[in-house]
């Protein structure tokens, strides 16, 4: 690990000297650790590990521009490596990219190439596999997911054999956390047979059926020391939360990710697992289409976000397992978390003002609902239907099956329920979802000032200066954009206590989708 | 009639009284219920006590008020489907019978056609296509059924028409309703009544089948499969709360199954229930 | 006879016929344009024209039908929408899947249901029927999702015997993939030996109660060998059709049981495959299982006209 930390303190220096002190906080203090994996153990090499993922379909393939949920990100993170990695304390590391400086305006980044990377096919890794990598993306042509998130790319330049420079079309002191993007993977220049993935991974693949099973074996040239302990990696997918639960307990899988927060606190009296509670900046969120139907009329929607009680949706759907939300989705972990905006709370009064301010005596709709979204979406829909009564809202749920409900109801129903998973920097966060342009803007909701401010404080280095715009940004989604988001959940796992290494982590289930490359098994 | 009632055997009255029990649920559940079916009232799968019962659900329910409000909609539809396929099924199935010929040809290709298709699909498909709200699920599932209906009811009204009385009604120049009403249906109700109650607990398993596909009777609206699919983690730690939905459903059919094999020995045979 | 067999089997390809006739009317009914489905976000006016021209989606319907059915009949059962992939390579380890999973639930459960079902109508009344006819009404009256759980309950959380994931894949040795198929494969065989006990010994029943083995009886010849000499023969051609009608249930009907244990079956993969409209992927599926439903039909009719003693020596 020596030789990681030293490359990461000289970045982290550079880092902090680019970005005037942005003195991102950590999100360690809302994490909880188990008490088995705070004390120390010594790694052991060898085994076959076996994962029970939720999240996975039989139109999953490696494709590193497409990857959209945990069966897929899981196993792209075995094969491929990122340019930067987020360790456990919400910090980038340097993965790929083994150093970076920004010019002073943070426009212009020059990052240094890690050498003596190889791929599994025994190529080594060179400047032009890392300017291929991330063309993947940019362009209007571009399939990628991280189309819009790439747009901000003016150019991606080789410097020298072991430099690239990204110049931005604005300044963004957030680059390297940018680049943490679980889509920004790295493959050979000119690569494209997507089910015969090739990268430089921990893990190779050695069998492939999407949506049902995977086996990897260790990388044995893989440049990451202290990584890939394990001889083989399993992934099962196991999209019934039942079954992935029974699979666990009945010992036939070491690890589960997306636990049922219904039943985690029985869960947790078993004594051969461990239950991995990560708190970061996962949020449930209820979409409502700004361009469609009712929904296009804010008061509409003040109307519905005043109709929910989030507390008991809290306590009933979430059994506490996370924080109450304020209709944007920056959690309360992250440094520019507008704290003095004050807690939307229940209240039918003001639900029913906001109606007849619609022209509205009463309103009939129907809600899509799926435990795609989370497990206990379906039952957060009953009592949401419970409580909107009172405001006069007649909710009837649509309940959608979980297969397809990404590609059929995400997106396209007038209001549907979803999540998302956190990101790193509230900028990220708020460009995926909420700027105009991106393509995954759920609730299809267009503000131009906010687009223009957003782009305005990306490149800010002066903090304070900052946090006031994104306090802002934070109450133009609150008060008018489509999400109504009524909590965050925390992020559950369960591992057998036969794993070793286990940690949490603020970005995703399994240790921000990393698990396979830490873990150890014991004897 | 005492000599009759005494012929029924211990079986069947226990199956009658379920039937029976279940019926009077079916009615009165709601009112009878202590709690709002969507009242939260305390803590998740908090075990049977004095004041509930049989516990409470995963979201902190009374389980017994949500299965008496359960039992309108699972024994609600499953009633209606049944009884809707029978009264399609049964004047295809006799007029098929009737007549015969190119009528009864193309009656039953059809029939035969749409039961080669497994149920489940066929009802996944429209459900999907139409979104699955309490009176789609009613008439597909009916539709579906009505094959089996259908082939039921031209099997035993074949039988019963060539019997010499019908024959005879025939050259007497009796019409058809007459036919249908006076000499076949009396004749064919018994094991039209069995597979009555047959054709009820399949329906009843099928839409408990659904909503655990997710496809069933849709939230709020509680429903016994629905329930126990909602509750089904718990019995791995040792919890009680699914047993109570999956014991109401299996009550219910073996309550009918009882009645209906007191009246398949008492009558003709009849095809057995399929899933 | 041989006219009768001949006559039945031309019966079952018109069936078949029909039954891809409906089952491509039926997917037409599945909202949503395929074009639009394959791209997404990045549709244009233009490249949706192109696309639908492609795929021959501006064709009439039943030209569609008719190019369908002929690529279906050679073996060409299109490519998939979702997956981009033949749906051939993706239907066929998954129909062998759900047919291992059947065959090995029917070899354990027709033995054991038709010997219960002829035991009980040997016994009609007896101690043996009426208790053997409980708990198989028990078996047939809970959901079989529910069996399942319970199945896991006792035989993979408490006791660990065997496991609650039916993990298969390719190259796995039979004894592992018998230790892992046990549960879902048990699941069914309770469900079916009920059922099929409980036909069995209807059909029987119903030849016993016919004249000439009243007739038998009167005769003074005991239980056992009217049954055996007089009603088996004549009640073969329905148990026959009983054990035909379960294998079908057990292939096409098993889709809870494949969701519960996350095994690899048709079923499942059918159901994911309505729910993302794939209408190729659904097509092929729903003509699959027809085919086994009206092969397995076929099949039973011509046993039951072979094994039919009257049939056997035409008048």
């Amino acid at each position: 690990m020596s030789q990681n930390k030293s490359s990461f303190d000289l970045s982290r220096r550079q880092f902090i000297a680019g970005a005037a002190g942005l003195g991102l906080t950590t999100l360690a203090s809302g994490l909880i650790v188990p008490s088995a994996f705070a004390q120390e153990a010594t790694p052991k090499r060898g085994g076959v590990l076996k994962l029970g993922i939720g999240g996975g379909s039989t139109t999953d393939n490696f494709d590193v521009r497409v990857l959209n949920d945990w069966v897929p990100v899981n196993q792209a993170y075995m094969t491929f490596n990122g340019l930067v990695e987020i360790d456990k304390d919400n910090m980038v590391q340097p993965e790929l990219f083994e150093s970076w400086e920004p010019s002073a305006d943070a426009k212009e980044w020059t990052f240094k190439i890690r050498q003596g990377v190889t791929f599994h096919n025994g190529k080594a890794l060179t400047a032009e596999d890392i300017l291929y990598s991330l063309n993947l993306h940019r362009g209007e042509a571009s399939t990628s997911a991280a189309r819009s998130t790439a747009g901000q790319f003016t150019d991606v330049v080789k410097v020298s054999d072991t430099e690239i420079k990204i110049v931005l079309d604005s300044g963004n002191a957030d680059l390297p956390y940018i680049l943490s993007d679980y889509h920004f993977l790295i493959v050979p220049e000119g690569f494209e047979d997507w089910t015969k993935p090739i990268g430089t991974g921990p893990f190779v693949l050695e069998s492939y059926e999407p949506g049902v099973r995977a086996r990897f074996t260790r990388n044995e040239s893989y440049w990451k020391p202290n990584t890939a302990w394990v001889d083989a990696v399993e992934v099962i997918v196991i999209n019934d939360i039942a079954a992935r639960t029974n699979a666990m307990m009945s010992g036939q899988v070491h690890a589960i990710n997306q636990l049922d927060f219904k039943t985690v606190d029985l869960l947790k009296r078993n004594p051969n697992l461990e239950v991995v509670q990560s708190a970061g900046g996962q949020h449930f969120t209820f979409l409502m289409d700004c361009t469609q139907s009712v929904y296009a009329d804010n008061n509409v929607r003040m109307a519905i976000k005043y109709a929910i009680d989030r507390e008991q949706l809290l306590t009933t759907a979430l059994r506490g397992y996370g924080k109450l939300g304020n209709d944007h989705p920056i959690p309360v972990t992250d440094p520019f978390y507008a704290a003095d905006l004050p807690q939307r709370a229940y209240d039918p009064e003001k639900s029913k003002f906001y109606l007849k301010e619609a022209g509205l005596d009463a309103l009939n709709i129907e809600l899509s609902a799926s435990d795609a979204a989370f497990s206990g979406a379906v039952d957060a829909a009953a009592i949401f239907q419970g409580t909107a009564a009172a405001s006069g809202i007649t909710l009837s749920i649509k309940r959608e099956p979980s297969d397809g409900y990404w590609s059929n109801v995400w997106m396209k129903a007038p209001f549907s329920m979803g999540y998302w998973g956190g990101r790193p920097t509230a900028d990220q966060m708020l460009t995926i979802a909420y700027s105009s342009t991106s393509a995954q803007n759920d609730t299809h909701w267009k503000n131009e000032a906010f687009d223009a401010k957003l782009i305005e404080a990306r490149a800010l280095l002066d903090n304070a200066k900052r946090k006031e715009i994104y306090a802002e940004l934070q109450q133009m989604i609150s008060d008018d954009g489509g999400a109504m988001i009524p909590m965050f959940g925390d992020y559950l796992d369960a591992v057998s206590t036969k794993l070793g290494g286990v940690t949490t982590h603020p970005m995703f289930n399994f240790m921000g989708a990393r698990l396979a490359e830490k873990v150890w098994l014991e004897a | 009639m005492t000599s009759k009632l005494k012929a029924i055997p211990i079986s069947a009255w226990l199956g009658l009284t379920i039937v029976t029990l279940n019926l009077l649920v079916f009615v009165f559940g709601p009112m009878l219920a202590p709690y709002g079916m969507n009242e939260i009232v305390g803590a998740p799968f908090d075990p049977p006590s004095s004041q509930f019962w049989f516990g409470l659900d995963q979201n902190g329910r009374d389980m017994f008020s949500r299965l008496l409000a359960g039992a309108q909609m699972s024994i609600g539809v499953s009633l209606a489907a049944s009884l809707i396929s029978f009264s399609i099924g049964i004047p295809l199935g006799f007029v098929a019978a009737l007549f015969g010929g190119w009528v009864d040809t193309v009656l039953s290709r059809i029939v035969d056609t749409v039961m080669c298709i497994p149920v489940l699909i066929s009802a996944l498909v429209v459900l999907q296509a139409l979104g699955s709200s309490v009176p789609v699920l009613i008439f597909t599932i009916a539709l579906l059924d009505s094959t089996r209906v259908f082939r039921l009811a031209r099997v035993v009204a074949q039988g019963i028409s060539v019997l010499e009385y019908a024959e005879t009604a025939r050259l007497r120049g009796e019409s058809l309703g007459w036919l249908i009403t006076r000499e076949i249906l009396p004749n064919a109700l018994p094991p039209l009544i069995a597979e009555f109650g047959m054709r009820f607990c399949f329906t009843f398993l099928f839409v408990a089948g659904l909503s655990f596909l997710g496809l069933g009777i849709q939230p709020p609206f509680a429903d016994w499969g629905g329930m126990v699919k909602d509750n089904q983690q718990a019995i791995l730690y040792g919890l009680y709360a699914p047993l109570f939905p999956a014991a109401a459903i299996a009550l219910l059919t073996i309550g009918v199954n009882l009645v209906v094999d007191w009246l398949l020995n008492s009558g003709a045979a009849t095809q057995g229930a399929d899933r | 006879m041989i006219q009768l067999i001949l006559k039945r089997v031309a019966l079952g390809i018109l069936t078949l016929l029909l039954v891809s006739a409906l089952i491509f009317a039926g997917t037409q009914l599945l909202p949503g344009d395929v074009a639009s489905a394959i791209l997404g976000q990045n549709a244009t006016p233009q490249s949706l024209a192109a696309l639908r021209q492609d795929l021959g989606l501006d064709l009439p319907a039943w030209q569609r039908y008719l190019t369908w059915l002929h690529g279906f009949v050679t073996g060409d059962l299109g490519m998939s929408l979702a997956n981009r992939q033949p749906v051939a390579d993706l239907l066929w380890p998954r129909f062998g899947n759900t047919m291992a999973l059947a065959a090995y639930a029917a070899i354990v459960s027709v033995p054991i249901a038709v010997l219960l079902g002829l035991a009980a109508a040997v016994r009609r009344g007896g101690m043996f029927d009426r208790g053997i006819n409980i708990v198989a009404l028990a078996f047939v009256s809970l959901p079989e999702y529910f069996l399942g759980l319970l199945l896991i309950l006792f035989l993979s959380v408490q006791f660990n015997l065997l496991p609650s994931l039916a993990d298969t894949y390719s190259g796995m040795n039979f004894g592992d993939w018998l230790r892992a198929t046990t549960l879902p494969a048990l699941t069914l065989v309770l469900v079916t030996v009920a059922q099929m006990m409980r036909m069995t010994r209807t059909a029987v029943l119903s030849v016993m109660d016919q004249a000439y083995v009243e007739t038998a009886f009167l005769k003074g010849l005991r239980t056992k060998r009217v049954v055996l000499r007089h009603a088996l023969p004549n009640a073969a051609a329905p148990i026959v059709n009983v054990v035909a009608f379960n294998i079908a249930y057990l292939i096409t009907g098993v889709v809870l049981v494949e969701a519960i244990f996350n095994y690899n079956g048709l079923g499942r993969f059918m159901v994911d495959a309505v729910a993302k409209r794939d209408l190729p992927l659904v097509q092929a599926a729903a003509m699959v299982f027809g085919a086994a439903y009206v092969i397995l039909n076929s099949v039973a009719d011509i046993a039951a006209i072979a094994l039919n003693p009257r049939l056997r020596h035409p008048r």
